[in-house]
Order: C-alpha cells, then sequence, then structure tokens
C-alpha cells in the first residue's frame, strides 16, 4: 500500500518538474538568454599578493600604517569606521602616546552632551571611542552624498566578493566610459553609461557607483621616509590592507593559534591511530585470539563450513 | 536489551556498589557504550560518524552557551554584538568561526551517517525506529540552523529569513496567516529575532533528547554492520570499549584536524560574503542562497516553475518538505531482504546515481536561479523521487542478489572484511 501510494506520487512530482522542464526547455530554446550588459563589462578583482594572504601570511605593520594613513586623510571624510576603537591602533604599532594624539587630533568630535546644561555637544575623542562617524546620521549621509550613503568600512573586506584586492581594484578602477573597451572590444552601451553623479567603474557590479574617484593622483598622500612611493596603486594597496586589518583584526593570532592547533591535533591522531591500532592488531589482543587463515581454530571452523557446503578440501 | 552474552556490569569498589544499587548511572554507561555493549567486529569508519555527530553537538552546545553570555538578540543591536565578540570578547573570534564552522562539520558528518545508512541499509527491519529517529534529528537540525543563521542579524540573515518563511505563506487558505505568526509580524523584525534566539537555544537540547532515544532503539537490535548479517554468536562482536573507542578516537583525530583548518584558515570560506552586511530591509541581495547544508531541497524548491493544478511555488514547497518526508517510508519503500548495498550490485550503481545527484542539485542550489542552473535542477529533482520512490521499490522486487556470507565471522575469515577486531572468546 505505501509503495502503491509512493509511486503514485514519486509519478506525481516527476511529472510536474518534467512539465516545468519542458516549458523550461521551450523557453530557453525559443529565447537564449543573452549575456547583461553588467556582466560582459564586469571585470574581476585584480590579483594583488598581500603580506597577509595564505595561512603562513601575516599583516605588515608598515603597510598597515601606510593604510590608516589613507584612510584618515582621503576615506574618513565620508566613511564611517563603526566597529574599530581609537584604542585598536595600538595593535598596528602605534604607541600609547601616538594613539592618544591621533584620538584626541580626529577633525571630527564625538557626539557628548554638556555636563551643565544637558544640551547636545561633542567633545575630543579618547583612544576608549570607536571612530566618530562624519555625519550624524544617515539623512545627514544621503543629503551630503546625493542620496547615496556612504557605507561604514568596518567590514568592508570581508563584506565583498574578492575582499580587499576588489578593493583595492575598485577605488583605482575608475575608467572613461566613452573611450572604455571590454575584452572582446565592445564599447559601453549608451544605456550603461553613467548619467547625473554617478561614475563608471568596472569593478563595481552595475558598473555605475555613485563614489567619486578617491584616489586621483600619484602622492595625495605624504608617506614618511623609508616607505615605497605613494603611487595610486601603492595607495590601493594599503588601505585595502588597512581595511582588512580592521574587518579581521585578529587574523595573524587566528593563524598562530591555528598551527599550534594542527601541530596538537595531528601529534594527537597519530597517538589515537596508534591506540587503536595496538587495541585492534597489537599483542594485548592476540593473546586473547590469534585470528588469521592459520589460527587452528579457524581452520577447523573453514573445514566444517565447507563440510556444511559440499566443498571437498 | 542487547546480546545474551554481553558482558555484566561489576562495581569495582565499594563505592560503585554502593551507587550501583541506588543510581546505576555507571551500569547504563557501561551498557551503552561499555565493555557491556558488544558490536559486529568488522565495522569499518563509515561507522564512525554517528559519534562525530553526537561531538559536533557538544562543540555547537559549548561554543553556543558561551556566545549567548554576549549576544544581544535585538534588531538594534545583534549585529554591533557579533562583532563584539568578534573583537572585544577574549578568543571570541574563535567562539564564533568554530560555531558558524561547526555547523557545517555538524551536517557534513550527519549526510556521511545519512547516506552510510542508505547504503548499508541500516534504515531496514528491525532498524526502522532508529533509522526514523535519526531523520527527527535532522529535521531539528536543519530548524535550529536556519534559526541560528538569522541571529547576527546581517543581509542573508534577514532575507534568508523572509525567503524560508515566505515558503508557508504558499500554503493555501492558512498559509500568510501562519507565516506571520511565525515571524510575530509581517516581515522579520525584533519579534522574530527573539522568537528565533529562544528557539535556537532551545532546540539543541531537544536533539540531545532525541538522541538518547535514537540510541536507545539502536540498543534494542545492536548495531548493524556492512555485511547487513544479523550477529549470531559472540564470535561476531567485540565490546564497544576498548574496540569501538579506540576506532572512534582515531576518527574523532582526523575530524577534528579538518575541522581546525576551517576554523583557523577558512574561516568565512562556506559563508556568504553578504552577511556582513548589516540587515536593510530597503535593499534586497542580487542573490538570496541559504548556507550550503540546504542547497539540495533549495533546488528541489525553485525547479517547480510552472502552475499544474496548484501553484508552482505549493509544488515546490511540497516537494521540498516531501523530499525529507519520504525518507521516513524508506524501510517500506525498499522491501528487498538484503541490507547492505556491497550486496545488491543493481541498487550499488542507482545509489551511486542518487550521490551525484544530490551534488548536483547542491551546486544547482547554490547557483543563481538562472539557467542552465534552473533546468539541470529539474532533471535532478526528477530522478531523487524517482529513485526514492519508483526505482527502490521495483528494484527491491527485482534485483538479483550477490549471495550473503553465513555470519560476520565468516565473512571475516573469507577477508571480504578489510578490517575486523579479533574474535573475543
Amino acid at each position: 500500500m505505501v509503495r502503491i501510494l509512493g509511486f503514485l506520487v514519486g509519478l506525481g512530482f516527476v511529472g510536474v518538474a518534467a512539465w516545468s522542464l519542458l516549458w523550461g526547455v521551450i523557453a530557453y530554446v525559443g529565447e537564449p538568454p543573452a549575456a547583461t550588459a553588467e556582466h560582459r563589462f564586469h571585470e574581476e578583482a585584480r590579483n594583488i599578493s598581500y603580506s597577509f594572504n595564505g595561512p603562513l601570511g601575516r599583516y605588515d605593520t608598515q603597510q598597515l600604517q601606510r593604510g590608516f594613513q589613507v584612510f584618515k586623510e582621503v576615506c574618513a571624510a565620508c566613511h564611517s569606521l563603526n566597529y574599530v576603537a581609537f584604542r585598536n591602533l595600538r595593535e598596528i604599532g602605534y604607541t600609547e602616546a601616538e594613539v592618544r594624539a591621533i584620538a584626541d587630533q580626529w577633525p571630527i568630535q564625538v557626539a557628548s552632551i554638556n555636563p551643565d546644561t544637558g544640551e547636545p555637544a561633542t567633545r575630543k575623542a579618547i583612544p576608549a571611542d570607536h571612530f566618530p562617524s562624519p555625519y550624524a546620521n544617515e539623512t545627514a549621509g544621503r543629503a551630503a552624498n546625493n542620496n547615496a550613503l556612504p557605507p561604514d568600512l568596518s567590514l568592508m573586506a570581508k563584506a565583498r566578493e574578492g575582499g580587499p584586492a576588489y578593493i583595492a581594484s575598485l577605488i583605482t578602477g575608475y575608467r572613461d566610459p566613452a573611450t572604455y573597451r571590454n575584452e572582446e572590444g565592445e564599447a559601453l552601451p549608451a544605456e550603461n553609461r553613467p548619467s547625473g553623479t554617478l561614475h563608471f567603474n568596472p569593478y563595481f557590479a552595475n558598473l555605475n557607483i555613485a563614489m567619486p574617484p578617491p584616489l586621483t593622483a600619484d602622492g595625495q598622500v605624504t608617506y614618511a621616509p623609508g616607505n615605497p612611493a605613494p603611487t595610486r596603486a601603492q595607495m590601493a594597496e594599503d588601505v585595502s590592507a588597512f581595511l582588512m586589518w580592521a574587518a579581521e583584526p585578529n587574523a595573524d593570532q587566528r593563524k598562530n593559534m591555528g598551527l599550534v592547533a594542527l601541530v596538537f591535533l595531528t601529534l594527537a591522531t597519530i597517538l589515537a591511530y596508534m591506540a587503536y591500532q595496538q587495541i585492534w592488531h597489537g599483542g594485548a589482543s592476540r593473546r586473547v585470539r590469534r585470528t588469521g587463515a592459520l589460527d587452528p581454530e579457524n581452520q577447523a571452523r573453514i573445514a566444517e563450513a565447507k563440510g556444511e557446503a559440499g566443498i571437498a578440501g | 536489551m542487547s546480546f545474551p552474552w554481553a558482558e555484566e556490569y561489576k562495581p569495582k569498589n565499594s563505592f560503585m556498589r554502593w551507587l550501583d544499587d541506588r543510581l546505576p548511572l555507571p551500569r547504563l554507561v557501561y551498557g551503552s557504550v561499555g565493555g557491556g555493549y558488544p558490536v559486529p567486529r568488522n565495522l569499518n569508519h563509515w561507522w564512525n560518524f554517528g559519534v562525530l555527530a553526537g561531538l559536533a553537538l557538544v562543540l555547537q552546545i559549548v561554543t553556543g552557551i558561551v556566545m549567548a553570555m554576549h549576544y544581544e538578540a535585538s534588531a538594534a543591536g545583534a549585529f554591533a554584538s557579533v562583532e563584539h565578540v568578534m573583537r572585544d570578547v577574549n578568543q571570541g573570534w574563535f567562539l564564533r568561526y568554530a560555531h558558524a564552522n561547526g555547523a557545517s562539520f555538524f551536517f557534513i558528518v550527519t549526510y556521511i551517517h545519512i547516506f552510510r545508512g542508505l547504503y548499508y541499509g541500516s534504515y531496514k527491519a528491525p532498524r526502522e525506529m532508529v533509522w526514523m529517529l535519526g531523520l527527527v534529528i535532522f529535521l531539528l537540525m536543519m530548524a535550529t540552523a536556519f534559526m541560528g543563521y538569522v541571529l547576527p542579524w546581517g543581509q542573508m540573515s534577514f532575507w534568508g529569513a523572509k525567503v524560508i518563511t515566505g515558503l508557508f505563506g504558499a500554503i493555501p487558505l492558512v498559509g500568510e496567516p501562519i507565516q506571520h505568526w511565525l515571524l510575530g509580524g509581517y516581515a522579520p523584525d525584533q519579534a522574530t529575532l527573539t522568537r528565533f534566539f529562544s528557539l535556537h537555544y532551545l532546540l539543541p537540547f531537544v536533539i540531545a533528547g532525541v538522541i538518547i532515544l535514537h540510541i536507545w532503539a539502536l540498543h534494542i537490535p545492536g548495531s548493524g554492520n556492512p555485511t547487513g548479517v544479523d550477529v549470531k554468536t559472540p564470535q561476531d562482536t567485540v565490546p564497544f570499549h576498548p574496540y569501538y573507542t579506540a576506532k572512534d578516537g582515531f576518527g574523532a583525530g582526523v575530524a577534528m584536524i579538518f575541522l581546525a583548518v576551517l576554523i583557523f584558515f577558512l574561516p568565512n570560506f562556506l559563508g556568504h560574503a553578504v552577511n556582513y552586511v548589516p540587515a536593510n530591509p530597503l535593499s534586497t541581495p542580487a542573490h538570496i542562497v541559504p548556507e550550503w547544508y540546504f542547497w539540495p531541497f533549495y533546488a528541489i524548491l525553485r525547479a517547480f516553475t510552472v502552475d499544474f493544478i496548484l501553484p508552482a511555488k505549493l509544488w515546490g514547497v511540497l516537494a521540498m518538505f516531501g523530499s525529507i518526508l519520504l525518507l521516513f517510508l524508506l524501510p517500506w519503500l525498499d522491501k528487498s531482504p538484503v541490507r547492505s548495498g556491497s550486496y545488491r550490485p543493481t541498487f550499488r550503481m542507482f545509489f551511486w546515481i542518487l550521490i551525484v545527484d544530490v551534488a548536483v542539485l547542491g551546486y544547482c542550489g547554490g547557483s543563481p536561479a538562472e539557467e542552465p542552473y534552473v533546468m539541470i535542477s529539474q532533471v535532478a529533482t526528477m530522478y531523487y523521487f524517482a529513485h526514492f520512490l519508483i526505482i527502490l521499490p521495483i528494484l527491491s522486487m527485482v534485483e538479483k542478489t550477490k549471495p550473503l556470507p553465513n555470519s560476520i565471522s565468516e565473512s571475516v575469515l573469507h577477508g571480504e572484511a578489510a578490517e575486523a577486531a579479533p574474535a573475543q572468546a
């Protein structure tokens, strides 16, 4: 009964799925889906070899400090970094005094209240504060940016496919829509060209991004002596590395702990394997009963089984 | 319970004797996973995965309870509290990555455990109840994992909750009230988050309870084995401890290495980047997909694209739930008296087709709902239902099986088992 009902239900689902498939095939053959312009003109993030790539890669604090400088002088004008606190900068090599100075001199002050009147006020940041947002609220952010809210950057390096390489590609990826040609040599269709306040950028999912090019010239940020020249590519790489750290500040600690964990687990597993082999095939168990074809008791059992089955020998 | 030759628990000292007379807990443990539980001596490594699933549950409960001490179940604060765990709680990043990847690990070992049961006919008499309780655990796991994924309140959390609860909206007449009742509103919001948190905390303990029933039911007939032949004599079994505790210990070590690689070196590999964007009801992500362990079922849901008497969406929902519920009937669909796939050559072929089929469904379920993925998942859906509801019942009537060994010991002696513990006197 179960099988008959099951058979009918099975036929039902198979039939309706086949019916859906039929219509799908008719639609597919009749009008094969064409690749959209967003698809044809989209470029994958460039390949960048960061110091922190791979299980053995670690952050380069010099690079993170350069990246922080780019963030401070360029990105922070519009973007917040809500989940990072000034005190976290200790982790990328700044001293306590430097962190205090950075917080104290941060151009945007922290919202507060006047202790005497209770009226809204602002005060200078301290190391315990998170980076203050450049806008008082979302509406203010939209009003200042043609209704496009600059997203928070704390997790940006984890919140986009491609991670930091995507960020570096994007901020140096602005192209002239009139002269741009994709790999097939096609020009950008008119309806995909940016209108109004948008900017063409093939690394951005829908090709037109509201953010104006942030890095406009080599040397826009002045690095301290002893650092690489601040070309646009270098600045993009540095700031994207900084944002990776901002998104995943514990990555170095995680990888270090991972290596220790793997060594420990490997040793523990080898011991467990030896214990298992000892119990199953070791001397102790052989004292209980030898097994194998030559075991006299097994021989007798084989002979008995063969006798029952009528096999000679 | 168990076999007449099972070792009886003997308290070793006066305290244990005193305890045994009043609360025979050590006796229970000894008889369940100790020297007092005789197990077929020819179990291979595919029999490790039940213990591994139990281990995964313990890991999830421990990391989850500690994280709940830092998590804030509010629409305004949930996302920030997860970042607080990641940045400010000591080793909080480890807790969260272990919990998120631990969920994937739980599903990996459970899927292997289920497919082991499918191959070796573990669902057949007299173990139907073990199989069905296992499916109950699987359903509870899916509910728990789904609600857990909503808690970080990222974009995919929010939209996943909206899409999955929206499935109930496909039910005629009562669908929409049910959906609103589940969400506590018209869209996922504060009420949704707090009830999901409450249930996400509750269900793992329900799972633990059903696992106890699962193991209890297993101990009535005892464990199956790769030959599918019943245990007949004491020579067919070895005590669970030390033989299978040792073998499981090694298996657990290998599994932990695999899990450690995920947690420490690829913590976000199985997740979605867009879930690091806070939930925003006004902005729909380009592709809404659940976590990887739901992909095969998601593909079945999306395979039904054309109305046929019932709306296409309802067909999809029925098929998705049906694809799991039909497994409850499996013991009565596949009536072949031979349990193990090793002695059923035709069954074995279809089994491997099913494995490929589910993998294809998974791939299509994780891809955007575009052609050719929809057409491929339609073909794969047809095979999935045909396999269980049409092929297996017919196969179990017509298949010519290979001769079974007379006993487990005989199969060991003839070298059919790659490895077996020595027989016990």
